[in-house]
């Protein structure tokens, strides 16, 4: 019988995150007040949805890592399937992450995309961990393919960090707030009620986003149980 | 006092923003509600029929042992 993970099959921060998500839908809408914010009006409501896609996405890649690294000390099965969820559902969140954004941008930058860093370094990030999949899928031997991406994903990882987070940060110029010479939201005057509804969001979407994973992990674990009794 | 902090501001919305001024943003509010409330309650079942065959595939374990 399996070890019970209690982050995996424990119930109440999936309520908790629910609630939080919740909280922030509605709130973003009607606690947020958008009044004399640059040029963005209405939109900066946006970033109670845009933003904590990345957060989820990035966190669901440190859970990922992690387990990429507890693989290679230990060889067991269990941690390459929680790195591969993972790694699984933060392209999913990826990919809501670049949509929404881009959405946005039409509407604030007055187009789809940019040559912005932050943009361009987002869409490297993502085409890194798209690699990881494809190279899952392309090694049919089980043990080899846990190791190989185990070893993908350690490298995988401070890159995608570099380009999405780091990068954008260095370089000269950048529209996208929190990147190079553009501040973020938190250096204006808050009078916005953002922050309100902003945080639960984060901790919402992680919650929610770790949800979806688990029940991934969940699958792959009855799976191994299956083939393990064939054998 | 944290809810009298936001009445004040929903308040202060009401009279200075077209975006509520006539009220009809709250059923925006409660669709989004309601779909995402669905979605929670659909993953909701789909974790609780995975606890199921959980048990049943570790019932089915212990007997071989």
């Amino acid at each position: 019988m399996p070890q019970k993970n209690t982050l995996i099959y424990s119930n109440w921060w999936k309520y908790a995150g629910a609630a939080l998500v919740l909280y922030s839908l509605i709130g973003g809408l009607l606690f947020v007040n958008p009044n004399n914010l640059l040029f963005l009006d209405e939109t900066v409501r946006n970033l109670n949805y845009h933003v904590p896609m990345w957060f989820a996405m990035i966190s669901l890649l440190c859970i990922s890592v992690a387990n990429s690294i507890m693989y290679l000390k230990t060889f067991n099965p269990k941690f390459d399937i929680i790195a591969s969820k993972s790694a699984e559902v933060a392209v999913f969140f990826g990919i809501m992450g670049l949509a929404t954004g881009s959405f946005w941008a039409k509407f604030s930058w007055g187009t789809w995309w940019t040559t912005d860093y932050k943009l361009n370094g987002a869409a490297i990030g993502e085409l890194i961990y798209f690699a990881y999949l494809i190279l899952r899928n392309s090694v049919e031997e089980q043990n080899k393919k846990a190791r190989l991406s185990a070893v993908y994903s350690i490298f995988a990882f401070p890159l995608f960090i570099v380009f999405i987070i780091v990068l954008p940060k260095l370089a000269s110029n950048s529209m996208h707030p929190g990147s190079g010479d553009t501040v973020g939201f938190n250096k204006y005057p808050l009078n916005n009620n953002l922050r309100m509804t902003f945080y639960p969001a984060i901790l919402g979407w992680i919650a929610i986003s770790w949800w979806i994973t688990t029940l991934l992990i969940r699958i792959e674990n009855l799976k191994s149980i299956e083939n393990t009794d064939e054998n | 006092m944290l809810l009298g902090l936001v009445s004040h501001n929903m308040f202060a919305q009401t009279t200075e923003n077209p975006f509520y001024s006539n009220g009809k943003i709250y059923v925006v509010v409660a669709v989004i509600s309601i779909i995402f409330t669905g979605i929670i309650i659909f993953l909701i079942r789909i974790d609780r029929k995975l606890k199921k065959t959980e048990k049943e595939i570790n019932k089915k374990n212990q007997h071989k042992d």
